[in-house]
């Protein structure tokens, strides 16, 4: 999730109103939801899809449109590459980090606020489409610090030397990656490669390590500066290309003036950044299908434009910064947000279908109520447990999950686990206290019949405390006769139960469950001072009605 | 002010025997009547409040024995034997002194520095000689209170309450009479049978506190999970259920989300280490496959290159959107269609511990798989939704979800505290989602509202943590919703 937080001044002035209520209201209909609005701050939340929008400029140039005041595609002017505007891709960076897509801007003018929005930018571009620089990472360089042609290539990190951002000593590409702050942070991209990329001008001084850092001496961009050299790299280019021009549009906004560069793959040259626009037909019918509208040609002309598109002989032409668009339905959802979420009215349609409840869910319930009706409390309890309570019970096999940030670690084996835990949470409680737990436990599936490795049983577990055998062996009784259900026992060891007290419960002679009371020391173990009696049984074999 | 005669006719047999012996102290009444002190007091209270007497009760200090304060009083302590036995002798020697003293080393000890500490004794050449006169050992023997507090179990002192209580005008009527009743007591089969015109019933105070009574009941979060099922059937959709663990291809890849998406990362969600599971038939597998890295039906696809293994991961489902991958791809689009089917159930998220967070959470899903179903349909069926949960004003906002097209976030209006409360997350499937799982893309509505959010609603409460927590207290006194 990613939000923005507009200077509530600034962004009147850009925008040429006031935020009245009616505005508020429009920031959310716009798809970008109003999280806060104070006298001095505006914040707004930017859904993944639209990166395009994670810089003020950005934001008001869709918003500008969907209000209708400068709609339709927004041109920018692109000069052609000038003199040894040219970056030469070696084919060595194919095997680490192989594309690359870059631009020249100028008629800069940087102030601290701009610098922050800018660097704003570029983080929240990592952190979103970039996913953490993982797919894309973006340099912005001041040009006056840096000689053209530059080469992009791939080197053993020992042979790279350079200053990094904010160090005061040269480094080694593996010294940056275990020393550097930034280079820790994300030095899983790069440990174990081979040969690491870099950005080198003409001096042959190393301009950045992509995706980690850029160089102290030619990579940090100042009050001074007013052109800059902008580079994204990563494995897809036209991911690249688009995040390309997010940036140097943005920069336009600023007053910038976008130049082209020439990429020298060897076996092909490509110009970025290009702003030509992509095409996409769309079908009228198609719209009011999915909408339910009924909406005409010369209303789509007035809706796209909204959306900041043209739209011509039922061809819409599409921003080069729009990286969301992958079908039709994309476009299909902007109409219905220019045409407001808010005036589309609902309508729940005659379609006829007959509900039904399954089987387990409709045994769950009755079991539940005949244990209600005896006078016991449902509890609803986590489906994972503790690292010590697994320890506790002396479980043979567990079923870890990974990472966890909670002490939660495994999924539950049984009930009884979760029960003696609510049991011993409750000890300054009246008793008695007499519970039960509907609900899934897990074991490994030893036969391969499940899809994922685990099989998953529906189980009850009922237990009293104070409770002896015969309380228990009688609630027992009570849901089988209930449940037209006949059962016998068989005595059973249980390690944490009174050995010639416990018996396992069979039904159709297959043994589904246990009951018995519970051994002192396990009590103790779990700091319970009441006798407990328990029983657990797989829910599904309790009835012969299916 | 009732009368006498009234407040007599109320009297049960346990304050009638009572009755006659409150002029005496408490421990008379209980030596009189055999009573308890908790049946005592309890008659006493019942009196009380019946406006006889005043009961007041006072914490007070109480000194006792201790178990070797018991021994002593019948024995005496060490030391006086002690004295005793040198009193007799003068002087004695050590060895001879323990042995007839018959005193426990320990005991031996302790006394010898008892009494050398009050300078009743001396001890020369391994004899103990006696200093003190007899006025002086008859003086300093008063031993003090504090003294014998230090010594192990010779005195206890305890806080305990003191009951007592002073009469009232109306106790001092009643007060000391013998109360005979004729009046019936119990109604008992006996009496059903045998009563007779004129016999008169024991008056009962109405008002008297009578024992709680804890019955049993089921958990708020399963009730209202069953009024959320009810309304989806009475809306004429089917229930689905599926198991908790999932691969990631239903959980994700079916679902057409990107495997390089965040949510796919351990700090998102519950990966199950070293689990691998089966993808389903190969033909599903490569419209999937396809679907993400060219695209289906149109779309470019997310264009990367597409991992079986990345989908094989074993998750505990993240939401239960993925029954739906699992019930599209079950269907015969040829007969089964329209269709209507909903689930309510747990899923999970790797997550802290907090008032608006854990790590499980229930989630509800509606899917309407119908051609002709459109995105005012599905409006309407989130109002509808809403509206049976209570809620009759709902908002919608454009939102985003990766396997829906359009997409809505819709907030209730929660008329009690005022305010939106965003509760609804919904779309349209993406073609990119429907082809591969249905054979064409069908537009299929679907809405996933998280609904330990409305149950927090609808019990006015603020902190999800109750709903996990089991406080036998609260679910005892957990009001009931209807």
């Amino acid at each position: 999730m990613s939000n923005l937080i507009f200077n509530r001044k600034e962004f009147e002035s850009l925008l040429g109103a006031k935020v009245t209520k009616e505005t508020e209201e429009k920031i959310s209909l716009f798809g970008t939801p109003l999280e806060r609005i104070t006298e001095d701050e505006i914040e707004i939340e930017i859904f993944p899809n639209r990166p395009d929008m994670l810089s003020m400029q950005g934001f008001l140039r869709g918003f500008k449109a969907f209000l209708g005041k400068e709609t339709g595609l927004k041109k920018y002017k692109v000069q052609k590459p000038e003199e040894g505007y040219t970056v030469k891709i070696s084919p060595s960076v194919k095997l680490v980090r192989p594309f690359t897509a870059c631009a020249i801007v100028k008629n800069l003018k940087f102030n601290d606020e701009k610098i922050k929005e800018i660097i704003d930018l570029q983080e929240k571009l990592h952190s979103t489409i970039g996913r953490n620089r993982k797919k894309l990472a973006i340099g912005i360089y001041p040009l006056e610090k840096i000689s053209l042609p530059i080469t992009y290539e791939a080197r053993d990190p020992k042979q790279i030397k350079f200053t990094p951002l904010e160090m005061d000593r040269e480094m080694d590409g593996l010294q940056i990656l275990s020393s550097h702050p930034t280079g820790k942070d994300y030095a899983h991209l790069l440990e174990g490669k081979e040969t690491f990329p870099i950005f080198v001008d003409a001096k042959s001084r190393v301009l950045s390590m992509p995706p980690i850092i850029n160089s102290h001496e030619t990579g940090k961009i100042t009050l001074d500066t007013t052109e800059v050299f902008i580079e994204c790299s990563g494995f897809n280019l036209d991911v690249l290309q688009k995040t390309l021009n997010i940036i140097v549009t943005t920069l336009a906004d600023m007053g910038g003036k976008i130049f082209q560069m020439t990429l020298d793959y060897g076996n092909k040259k490509i110009v970025t950044p290009d702003l030509s626009p992509e095409k996409m037909k769309l079908s009228l019918e198609k719209v009011n299908n999915l909408l339910g509208l009924d909406l005409k040609e010369k209303d789509l002309e007035k809706l796209l434009p909204k959306m900041g598109y043209d739209f011509k002989n039922k061809t819409v032409t599409i921003p080069p910064w729009r990286t969301d668009i992958l079908h039709e339905v994309d476009l299909i959802e902007d109409v219905a947000i220019a045409y407001g979420y808010d005036k589309i009215t609902p309508q729940l349609p005659n379609v006829s279908t007959v509900g039904e409840e399954s089987f387990e869910t409709k045994l769950k319930t009755e079991i539940s109520e005949l244990l209600v009706g005896l006078g016991l409390m449902e509890i609803s309890t986590y489906h994972l447990i503790k690292k010590e309570e697994a320890e506790l019970s002396n479980l043979q096999e567990t079923i870890e999950t990974e990472n966890s940030k909670t002490e939660y670690k495994y999924l539950r084996p049984n009930l009884l686990i979760p029960g003696l835990r609510i049991l011993s949470e409750n000890k300054d409680n009246e008793y008695p206290q007499e519970i039960f737990e509907t609900g899934v436990v897990f074991s490994l599936d030893k036969k391969g019949k499940s899809e994922t490795g685990v099989e998953e049983k529906e189980n009850l577990c009922v237990i009293t405390c104070p409770g002896n055998f015969t309380k228990i062996k009688q609630i027992l009784n009570y849901l089988a006769k209930n449940l037209g259900t006949e059962y016998s026992l068989e005595e059973l060891d249980h390690p944490q139960l009174i050995e010639g007290r416990t018996a396992s419960i069979k039904i159709n002679g297959k043994k589904v469950g246990y009951l018995g009371e519970v051994h002192p020391e396990t009590l103790r173990s779990w700091g319970i001072k009441m006798p407990i009696a328990v029983m657990e049984i797989s829910i599904k074999n309790l009835t012969s009605q299916n | 002010m009732e009368s006498v005669q009234e407040v007599v006719e109320k009297l049960s047999p346990l304050e009638r025997k009572i009755v006659p012996f409150l002029n005496l102290p408490i421990e008379k009444i209980k030596e009189k009547t055999g009573l308890d002190d908790t049946s005592l007091l309890r008659a006493l209270k019942f009196l009380e409040a019946k406006g006889l007497l005043k009961i007041s009760i006072e914490k007070a200090r109480i000194i006792e024995l201790g178990t070797n304060g018991i021994y002593y009083k019948k024995n005496h302590l060490p030391e006086r034997n002690l004295l005793t036995l040198i009193e007799n002798k003068k002087a004695i020697h050590l060895e001879e002194a323990e042995k007839a003293s018959k005193l426990t080393d320990n005991e031996f000890k302790v006394s010898l520095g008892v009494l050398k500490s009050k300078a009743m004794i001396e001890l020369k050449n391994g004899k103990i000689m006696l200093t003190a006169s007899k006025e002086e050992i008859t003086k300093k023997s008063q031993l003090a209170l504090q003294n014998l507090k230090k010594r192990k179990d010779i005195i206890e002192i305890q806080e305990r309450s003191v009951v007592t209580f002073t009469l009232t005008e109306l106790g001092k009527k009643i007060a000391g009479k013998e109360i005979s009743s004729d009046s019936i007591e119990e109604v008992t089969s006996e009496i059903i049978k045998t009563w007779k015109r004129g016999k008169k019933f024991r008056r009962y105070d109405v008002n008297s506190e009578v024992p709680v009574l804890y019955g049993g009941k089921k958990h708020f979060v399963n009730k209202t999970i069953e009024k959320g099922r009810r309304i989806w059937l009475d809306m004429g959709f089917k229930e689905m259920r599926s198991t908790y663990t999932q691969t990631s291809f239903w959980n994700f890849d079916a679902l057409f989300t990107a495997q390089d998406h965040p949510v796919r990362e351990l700090h998102d969600t519950f990966f199950i280490k070293d689990l691998k599971g089966q993808l389903p038939e190969n033909k599903l597998v490569s419209k999937v496959k396809q679907s993400h890295e060219k695209g289906s039906s149109g779309s470019k696809g997310w264009q990367y290159v597409w991992d079986e293994n990345e989908a094989k991961k074993i998750v505990l489902r993240t939401h239960t959107t993925c029954l739906s991958a699992k019930t599209l791809a079950s269907l015969d689009i040829k007969k089964d269609l329209p269709a209507k089917f909903f689930a309510i159930g747990k899923c999970f998220r790797n997550e802290t511990i907090d008032w608006s967070h854990g790590f499980e959470f229930n989630q509800t899903e509606g899917i309407v798989v119908d051609k002709n179903a459109n995105f005012r349909n599905l409006l309407g069926y989130l109002q509808e939704f809403a509206k049976k949960m209570g809620f009759t004003k709902i908002r919608i906002q454009p939102a985003y979800f990766p396997y829906t097209e359009p997409s809505v976030e819709g907030a209730v209006w929660h008329e009690g505290r005022k305010e939106w409360v965003e509760v609804l997350a919904a779309g349209i499937f993406r073609p990119e989602v429907t082809e591969p799982l249905l054979g064409e893309p069908i537009p299929v509505l679907a809405w996933g509202p998280g609904f330990d959010r409305l149950m927090l609603l609808a019990h006015n409460m603020n902190d999800i943590r109750k709903i996990y927590e089991n406080d036998l207290k609260d679910l005892r006194n957990k009001k009931v919703l209807i």
